[in-house]
């Protein structure tokens, strides 16, 4: 537990309720599909065959048995493209959340830590950072710079650090003042040694419940950008571009656009609730 | 309460400050404009010709001071595609964002405030586990996707609203719903964890011994203080709409800010480019003030 913690009343909480699992279980299977999916893909998901376009999915009349769920525009395995599509998202929600979460957290800890000045200079970068329009921001610097996974897991850890700078800053706070902290001040341990022995440790279950709603925002984020064309470069299937992709064909054929939007609706539900789950369970406070 | 006043406006003087020029250096990150404006296929001759017709010839700081002058003054440069001022371009897209942002928040606070309260009233019942669902759902749902498929069904197989366009208030029903997804989830989390701290405070306790009726004792006193905070997001949530709206203009083709950014990155036209993003700074800046502005008025505790 930690030194923060709010107790929490109810009956079913933590790992103790359905849903934290339902999170779980997406979650554990959307990891294996990211790590997997060369191994998992039945055909490869690069693959055109223009004879074969736009084949229905196996709960329609006329289905191929060799492609569950159909083929794309392109004829390309439609369930081969959203795995590997889950490998995309994982990817950069991870890294994103990585990026975002050491800028973040440094940030957040240094202000809570420090008090005064810098904390000024904290809360006013916080407060910059709130008044620029992501999605807008994120646009534009992949549309000057250029579509790459690289610059766009950059962009978007710049810009999405804000709630791991909030929550670390105000537990950071908290922490500060307990008997234990002054007991290692008062052993003589360096600032240095505070902050890493002593209050990291007590806000790091905090910061991993943010971390993984971040994660679902940032996958978010990057399907958006993507259906928008300017997020992962095709013909990566991200799951944003096969939406867009598909959006041509969804009024004679609404399951191109349905599969992935499943596919995306899902793992970011699952990743949420386990994220709420794990609030719970460690009773941390994600309210910024 | 005047020193409340000043302090909140010189931070939002700075904040403004500082995303000016965040968005200048923005729209400098790709290196040479001149190069990007002429396009793949220009010579030499045309890149410096364009380079002396922007002012791109002049030192970094020259212009971007150039640019912070003119911007206090409301001109914020002339667009290279349109080959109008951009003023007056945001101004004549303008609208149609306001009126979907506007939309949008209503739609969310007219379902978000009532799902609340009966969330609260009936804690840890099903009802309120459901609602609670539904916010999750909620906060899951991408946008677009939502979009696209309000369209397939009630454009195209029900065919009750238009798809694209902005004739008339029927096209911006099903953004204003997409719109008000967004905001759903938090407005109704923090209105129903707004009641049940209102309903468990003393004053309530008074209000039930009075004899109160339960729907006074719901709307009249605990409503009140619960709202401060959903007041205060709601505006805060205006802002991120305006910000977010980009994409769902982008989905029903609505001809506003969102769509004049979405363009203007794509084709290079890095005057728009930058002053969307100042704009909608700007409004934010302005409209998290007024929801401060609102917490000290209805709540005299804030007013340090």
């Amino acid at each position: 537990m930690s030194a923060v913690a709010t107790v929490n009343a109810g009956p079913r909480r933590g790992w103790k309720s359905v849903s934290t699992w339902i999170g779980a279980v997406i979650v554990g299977a959307a990891m294996i599909c990211a790590i997997a999916a060369p191994l998992l893909v039945p055909h490869d998901p690069f693959a055109q065959d223009l004879a074969k376009r736009l084949q229905v999915p196996f709960w329609m009349a006329g289905t191929d048995p060799a492609h569950l769920l159909g083929t794309d525009q392109l004829g390309r395995d439609y369930l081969s493209r959203l795995i590997w599509g889950c490998r995309i998202s994982m990817l950069i929600g991870v890294t994103v959340t990585v990026v975002s979460g050491l800028i973040g957290i440094t940030i957040g800890v240094l202000g809570g830590f420090f008090g005064g000045r810098i904390d000024d200079a904290v809360l006013f970068a916080i407060t910059t950072r709130l008044s620029i329009p992501v999605v807008l921001v994120a646009l534009a610097v992949v549309g000057l710079l250029g579509t790459s996974m690289t610059l766009l897991v950059l962009t978007l850890g710049l810009l999405l650090w804000d709630r791991f700078a909030v929550v670390a800053r105000s537990t950071t706070m908290q922490v500060r003042n307990l008997d234990f902290v002054a007991a290692a001040w008062c052993a003589g341990c360096s600032r240095f040694r505070v902050l890493s022995r002593e209050v990291l440790p007590n806000i790091a279950s905090h910061l991993v419940v943010v971390a993984t709603l971040e994660i679902a925002l940032a996958i978010l984020l990057e399907a958006t950008l993507s259906f928008l064309g300017l997020g992962v470069p095709p013909p990566l299937p991200s799951w944003g571009l096969m939406i867009a992709e598909a959006k041509d064909y969804m009024f004679f054929s609404p399951w191109v656009i349905v599969i992935p939007g499943v596919a995306l609706f899902t793992l970011v539900l699952g990743i949420n609730l386990l994220g709420d789950g794990l609030r719970d369970l460690f009773g941390a406070r994600t309210d910024t | 309460m005047l020193s409340f006043l000043t302090r909140r406006l010189i931070v939002a003087l700075l904040v403004a400050a500082t995303v000016m020029t965040l968005a200048f250096v923005l729209t400098r990150l790709s290196g040479d404009l001149a190069t990007s404006i002429a396009g793949a296929n220009a010579t030499q001759a045309d890149i410096e010709a364009i380079r002396k017709a922007y002012g791109l010839d002049r030192p970094v700081l020259t212009q971007f001071f150039d640019w912070v002058g003119r911007a206090l003054t409301g001109d914020l440069g002339n667009s290279y595609f349109f080959q109008t001022r951009v003023s007056t371009l945001i101004a004549e897209r303008m609208p149609v964002t306001l009126t979907l942002g506007i939309t949008g928040l209503l739609i969310a606070l007219f379902v978000s405030i009532p799902l609340g309260i009966l969330a609260a009233v009936r804690e840890g019942t099903g009802f309120d586990r459901a609602v609670q669902m539904v916010a999750l759902l909620g906060q899951a749902m991408p946008s677009f996707w939502l979009g696209l498929l309000l369209m397939i069904t009630f454009g195209l197989q029900l065919g009750w609203l238009p798809i694209s366009g902005t004739g008339s208030w029927e096209n911006f029903v099903m953004p204003g719903v997409v719109l008000a997804f967004s905001a759903i989830p938090a407005l109704t989390r923090l209105t129903r964890a707004g009641m049940i701290q209102a309903m468990g405070s003393d004053y309530i306790r008074t209000a039930r011994a009075k004899g109160l009726s339960r729907a006074s004792i719901l709307l009249k006193h605990a409503l009140r203080n619960a709202a401060i905070p959903v007041v205060a997001i709601a505006a805060v949530q205006l802002g991120f709409m305006l910000g977010g709206s980009i994409v769902i203009e982008q989905v029903f083709a609505l001809h506003g800010v969102g769509f004049l950014a979405w363009e203007s990155i794509a084709k290079n036209d890095f005057p728009v480019v930058q002053a969307v993003v100042l704009v909608l700074a700007v409004i934010y800046v302005a409209l998290t003030m007024v929801a401060d502005l609102m917490n000290a008025v209805l709540d005299p505790r804030l007013r340090v």
